[in-house]
């Protein structure tokens, strides 16, 4: 008897080691019928947080049948988490250049569709205590400028932006994901920051943000793919199609998303 | 027994086997000497060192006084020093953040009157690591003093020893061996901090980017080089717990003083 509970022990335990990929299983039958059914997990950069969420009830509430769960991360997080097997049905990075990290590994079932676009602005405390004006002055050495790390699209970004305006800036902090800048400076911790559009709109009147002229700016693709080991492929490209839609870019529109 | 110890042996043994098996062995050293992997090391073997120092420096006055006095709320005060083990590091992170933050009870006042803002510095590592290190040291060191013999500081104490040279010489020594497995508890929990970290001191290379942030950091990029890093990392632990073991918690078990 010992003997044969002992691989049933080893097997819970590693199980539970595991939780993620094996709890993924148990969810929605994986032979569901064709259309919006099942459950669709969606990995998306962190920059789509807000959007995203109102998309996944309007998708939802159009589609009374299926159910999407979002995980939000860095882009190239995504990228790590998608190669070592995390459960994923859609995919959507805020550069072309994460995407390719997918599309040359084969990890995508369809060929990426830019659904969305986005350009950078300087994000700063509400009321912009600093007086920040330009991207220049964010060379200010008395100024706590917080920027993503080089490793994510927001700071690939503001790598290229304070490029184009010939500025050399000493961050204080090179954060993981764009969140991380956002709540730096929303959280009074720093002055200034180089995020997405989007993300100083979606900060609401904890910051306000700054514009990038356009001959500075760098405009980010958002590329979105059904991943190869998808378990609900046919709801995830209606998930797509939806987000392609004229109601799913009305919604990216009302977040500051510029159109594909 | 044996099953299941055999399962928890097995439950350690496969995460490392793991990255022994997905390391890129061919490019380790070259990943090693890498200038920034060394920074990292460098900050990392520095900042949990000196948070382990802090803990020692006020943890055991801490574990001194929940051990042998008693007042109203002591239960509720060892509760109060002990949270950050089981708060999530990056709620500890955001907790320090408000406390000692730029616009932070404490640190506005810091901000304000000296311009000093303490996140994004190295010295915030360090008050990150001590804040979920401490707890460990304190808890190891109390739980000793409450199961001393208290008759040598007793007999020292009626042969006109002071309470500071009764506590150097007769209870410092007895309970030793639980202050370096607490110490060494500590510093492993400072080394591997994360959480608190990031979220508090932020993550620069050469001021603030430790070990863990820098393998966190590299595994988007470069995945190989994080596998390296990380195995860094437990190399040196292994090695430290190995060694101390047979030194301190070898000597517990001669003497008998239980830790």
């Amino acid at each position: 008897m010992r003997r044969l509970h002992t691989p049933l022990v080893a097997t819970l335990v590693l199980c539970s080691l595991f939780a993620a990929a094996c709890s993924d299983d148990n969810g929605a039958p994986t032979t569901t019928a064709p259309g919006t059914t099942g459950d669709v997990v969606v990995l998306a950069a962190s920059s789509l947080t807000e959007a995203f969420t109102e998309i996944g009830d309007a998708f939802t509430a159009a589609n009374p049948e299926a159910n999407v769960t979002f995980s939000f991360a860095g882009s190239s997080d995504l990228v790590t988490q998608i190669s070592e097997g995390a459960p994923a049905d859609v995919f959507v990075s805020a550069d072309d250049a994460t995407m390719a990290k997918i599309t040359d590994a084969a990890l995508n079932a369809t060929d990426p569709v830019v659904m969305a676009r986005n350009s950078f602005a300087i994000i700063v405390e509400q009321g912009n205590p600093k007086g920040i004006a330009t991207v220049a002055d964010l060379a200010d050495p008395d100024l706590v400028v917080v920027l993503c790390a080089g490793s994510v699209p927001c700071g690939k970004g503001a790598v290229a932006i304070l490029a184009n305006a010939a500025v050399t800036v000493t961050p204080k902090s090179l954060e993981d994901k764009v969140k991380g800048v956002v709540t730096k400076v929303t959280a009074g911790e720093a002055d200034a920051g180089i995020v997405f559009v989007t993300d100083v709109q979606a900060a609401g009147s904890a910051a306000e943000g700054v514009d990038i002229p356009a001959d500075v700016n760098v405009i980010s693709n958002y590329p979105i793919v059904v991943t190869k080991d998808a378990q609900h492929a046919d709801a995830a490209q209606a998930f797509i199609d939806f987000v392609t839609s004229a109601d799913g870019q009305a919604i990216l529109a009302t977040y500051g998303f510029l159109a594909p | 027994m044996l099953a299941f110890a055999g399962v928890a042996v097995l439950f350690f043994a496969l995460p490392l086997l793991g990255l022994l098996w997905r390391a890129p062995w061919s490019k380790a050293w070259t990943y090693l000497s890498d200038h920034d992997s060394l920074t990292a090391l460098r900050l990392s073997l520095q900042t949990s060192l000196w948070a382990t120092a802090l803990s020692i420096v006020f943890g055991v006055p801490l574990a001194w006084m929940l051990a042998r006095s008693t007042f109203p709320g002591r239960s509720a005060l060892r509760a109060l020093c002990t949270l950050s083990m089981v708060l999530p590091p990056v709620v500890g992170g955001v907790a320090l953040l408000f406390a000692l933050g730029r616009r932070g009870v404490v640190g506005q006042w810091l901000y304000r009157w000296f311009d000093y803002q303490l996140p994004y510095t190295t010295a915030a590592v360090v008050v990150a690591q001590t804040f979920v290190a401490m707890p460990f040291l304190v808890i190891t060191v109390e739980a000793a003093l409450r199961q001393l013999d208290r008759a040598p500081e007793d007999a020292a104490r009626t042969l006109g020893a002071s309470r500071w040279y009764t506590f150097r010489r007769v209870t410092l020594p007895a309970i030793s061996p639980a202050l370096a497995a607490g110490a060494v508890l500590s510093w492993a929990r400072a080394l591997g901090e994360f959480g608190a970290t990031i979220t508090f001191a932020g993550s620069y290379p050469g001021t603030t980017q430790t070990m863990p942030i820098a393998v966190y950091l590299a595994r988007e990029t470069n995945p190989e080089q994080s596998i390296i890093l990380a195995l860094l990392m437990i190399v040196i632990s292994f090695a430290v717990l190995v060694s101390l073991r047979d030194r301190w918690f070898g000597a517990a078990d001669r003497v008998g003083v239980s830790s």
